[in-house]
């Protein structure tokens, strides 16, 4: 039984490997920018435009609109990095439903690579918004004695959003797996069933926790006063 | 018994009493959660959005210890570096 679709290599030439995580990547990454490519051709602002331009908009503001709750004041910045994340993670447990798919992120490697990839994108962001000196003072934040906890808990917040994305995905498939040498046909089906709605919730809590992580690292003194109803 | 029983045993044992401590403590934790989620919403229905959505951060931050410890029941029991190693070398001998 294998662990994750990194076992399964198309080809190789000494140390490239191409395994089914990066062909499957590869099929998402041209599914997500053809799709978009081909439904943005056209955009309308009139009342009458196309179901999957509305489709898109609902997605898209429904992510800025989360982006912005969370505290971050012009959600517009994050919207590609963060936007991407929750889309790609998404995308990539919704395809389960294709046969013979296999998630990329129930491989550790494409879950690692999205953790490091925040992990390198939360300074930048916050560099960028609070400057080199003003950022770096963040780490000294309550007293100077939190400094290597502060340092301990980013490389741990890390390697947590890495292992749990990768263990709902692979438990997901594994127990799809198992659960069709015991008692195929229905039961397989409600736990593929749930293991859609877990991925879902999953890449929503990827994305969320990224947002949270960004909005920590970009936060200003002065918050703006909320303006809720 | 010889290492490779000791190993096997070892590593099935393991792997039991890890999910079974490991899907203890994140079902409490998380029955407790709900639990104050559904009176916070019973108090103030229109927080509901709020409320509906730092419960569930909140449920899968605890889910994530019960995933752990499945990662590690599974790697014992499917990809167990000690197990293979004596496997190989009773496969050299």
């Amino acid at each position: 039984m294998q662990l994750s679709p990194d076992e399964t290599v198309f080809w190789q030439y000494g140390f490239f490997k191409l395994n089914a995580t990066i062909a499957f990547t590869w099929g998402l990454m041209l599914m997500l920018a053809v799709g978009s490519k081909l439904i943005t051709r056209k955009l309308s602002t009139e009342l009458q435009r196309s179901r999957w331009q509305n489709l898109l908009e609902i997605i898209v503001t429904g992510i800025e609109t989360q982006i912005e709750e969370v505290g971050i004041h012009h959600p517009r910045q994050y919207l590609g990095f963060l936007g991407t994340l929750f889309l790609f993670v998404a995308s990539a447990s919704l395809c389960t439903v294709i046969p013979g798919y296999e998630p990329p992120t129930s491989s550790l490697s494409t879950t690692t690579a999205l953790a490091l990839s925040v992990w390198v994108a939360v300074p930048l962001f916050g560099i960028e918004e609070q400057g080199l000196g003003g950022y770096l003072k963040s780490y000294v934040e309550p007293t100077v004695i939190m400094l290597p906890f502060n340092i301990i808990s980013e490389l741990s917040r890390t390697l947590a959003l890495a292992v749990r994305l990768f263990g709902n995905m692979m438990s997901g498939a594994m127990i799809i797996g198992i659960l069709i040498t015991i008692t195929p046909f229905i039961f397989p089906l409600v736990m593929m069933a749930l293991g859609l709605l877990t991925g879902m919730v999953q890449a929503y809590i990827f994305f969320i926790l990224a947002t949270v992580y960004i909005a920590a690292a970009t936060r200003t003194s002065e918050p703006k006063p909320a303006a809720k109803t | 018994m010889d290492s490779m029983t000791i190993i096997a045993v070892a590593s099935i044992v393991t792997a039991g009493l890890t999910t079974g401590f490991g899907c203890l403590g994140p079902a409490l934790g998380e029955g407790k959660a709900v639990a104050t989620a559904l009176t916070a919403l019973a108090q103030q229905p229109d927080a509901s959005a709020t409320i509906t959505r730092t419960l569930f951060v909140g449920l899968a931050m605890i889910e994530s210890t019960a995933i752990y410890c499945f990662v590690v029941s599974m790697i014992l029991i499917f990809a167990n570096p000690f197990w293979n190693h004596v496997i190989a070398q009773t496969a050299g001998k």
